[in-house]
């Protein structure tokens, strides 16, 4: 055991900052994740789109770019990139110190209260992480495409799930997205403080609501490609 | 008359702080279910005394659920299998004749065990004497209702007060966080006005404490409530970091020479 650990000191004598301190370090991850779970929604709405045809889709498309004389998506990505490096930085540092706190496990621990969302939030996170990347290369920068064209997004929607190793893995990580989103947004609720007993149904169902939405329609695209629904 | 019982116990041995532990394996013979679990720990010791062996060292101490002394986790939940019972309270007929029992000390990097299932939980003590106290002075009594308090915030101050500071959450928690313990000891002085003056440094400073005891961080799992003898609920983790995240937005940094009236 460490010296600090047997001495007796406030925030203020161990120059304890927000960013450094563990319930300071959870509300970054609930204010950024709100930011990713707000993006996901919004995404998921954009695309419904596709089901209107490629025109619209097109159109939607074109009209992300321009918007703000084109820096609108500008502003859009950085809030994004610096959400997603917030998340995932306060997720290792947290994960770390939390390993480090049970240094030895239980040979017959029982779970009792935890979900197998809750207990998985490291694993889904880190599948999410992989397939963000695969899916810019994928359908934004094009190099993950097998025939990529910048001029038509819905062509490279269509062509980019007919393949289905591709269309599998977007499906797997829709999944992961569920599991990580339903745990996530209900966490959010408690880190921030917003607690209440007439509440407290809502905000379980309000997470389970959110995922299912997302995590639904956005699983019917690839199979709608798959299906021939979507051509 | 009902049957008496025989089990088998897997007990963690260490036979201090720094050696290495392991598990051993004892019978339990001829137990009755009526016995405390603790009872039946003195017998099967008793039984280790006779024979010239060290006997297993637990914590224990009033053994009426009150001193939140007694620990370890049975069968892979803190306190056993009843939900709202510490060990001291838990009788034998919870569990069935032949059954195997593993016995574990609470596992944390903060609470280091000192001889088999015993622990030194003095980082909870560290972590009161941080901040878990109001700065008045304590001299006659005042009239009663000299101060207004509203019932519902003295019930929930009393809830709060109910933790014994056992540390099953602490054990029961995969990360070992202490935020449950933290949040009854904020909760039972932030919701009341004796506890007002000192709120928003009071939480800084024992999450701080606790920082630095390097227990873990909430994840939300909920083992913790579950886990509580007392049925400390998780509504007090998530008032602690409304009242966290006020102070962070508002403490004034000390400046040398402090203010200004003197």
């Amino acid at each position: 055991m460490s010296v600090a650990e047997q001495s007796i000191a406030g925030a203020e004598a161990r120059g304890h900052g927000f960013m450094a301190s563990s319930v300071g370090r959870k509300v970054v991850m609930a204010g950024t994740g709100i930011i990713l779970f707000g993006f996901v929604t919004v995404h998921m709405i954009g695309n419904t789109q596709a089901y209107m045809g490629a025109e619209t889709f097109n159109a939607y498309a074109k009209f992300l770019h321009s918007m703000l004389h084109g820096g609108g998506i500008w502003i859009f990505r950085a809030v994004l990139l610096a959400a997603t490096g917030l998340h995932i930085w306060s997720a290792v540092t947290l994960t770390l110190d939390n390993r480090a706190a049970r240094p030895v496990g239980y040979r017959a621990q029982q779970n009792v209260a935890s979900t197998w969302a809750s207990r998985t939030m490291r694993w889904s996170g880190v599948i999410l992480a992989a397939f963000i990347v695969y899916h810019l290369m994928h359908l934004t920068i094009g190099n993950a495409h097998p025939n990529f064209d910048h001029a038509n997004p819905y062509a490279n929607f269509v062509n980019g799930f007919k393949v289905p190793a591709a269309a599998g893995f977007y499906i797997v990580a829709q999944l992961c997205l569920g599991l990580h989103m339903w745990h996530g947004v209900w966490s959010v609720t408690q880190t921030l403080g917003l607690s209440h007993p007439r509440y407290d149904s809502l905000r379980r169902n309000f997470a389970t609501g959110l995922t299912v939405l997302v995590v639904g329609v956005n699983i019917t695209y690839p199979l709608a490609v798959l299906t021939g629904f979507i051509r | 008359m009902s049957k008496h019982l025989n089990l088998t116990l897997h007990v963690w041995r260490q036979k201090n702080a720094t050696c290495d532990g392991k598990f051993v394996e004892y019978p339990a013979e001829n137990i009755s279910p009526d016995m405390s679990f603790l009872e039946m720990l003195d017998i099967v010791n008793e039984g280790l005394i006779r024979k010239g062996e060290d006997p297993i060292t637990f914590d224990h101490d009033c053994r009426e659920g009150i001193c939140g002394t007694c620990s370890m986790v049975i069968n892979g939940r803190p306190h056993g299998p009843k939900e709202r019972t510490t060990t001291c309270q838990l009788h034998m007929r919870s569990f069935k004749d032949g059954e195997s029992i593993t016995l574990e000390p609470w596992r944390a990097e903060a609470f280091p065990v000192l001889k088999d299932l015993m622990v030194d939980r003095g980082a909870l003590d560290r972590i009161i004497a941080a901040g878990g106290f109001v700065s008045v002075p304590t001299g006659s009594a005042q009239d009663a209702n000299a101060l207004p308090i509203p019932k519902e915030n003295a019930e929930l101050a009393m809830d709060a007060a109910a933790c014994i500071g056992c540390g099953a959450c602490v054990a029961a928690c995969p990360n070992a966080s202490a935020m449950l313990f933290l949040s009854a000891k904020v909760s039972q002085l932030s919701l009341l006005p004796q506890g007002q003056p000192e709120r928003y440094t009071r939480v800084r400073d024992m999450v701080a404490q606790m920082d630095a005891e390097e227990f873990g961080t909430c994840t939300n799992h909920g083992e913790c409530e579950i886990a509580c003898p007392k049925g400390i609920k998780m509504e007090n983790i998530a008032r602690m970091n409304r009242d966290f995240i006020k102070a962070s937005l508002t403490y004034r940094p000390a400046v040398a020479g402090g203010g200004g009236a003197g």
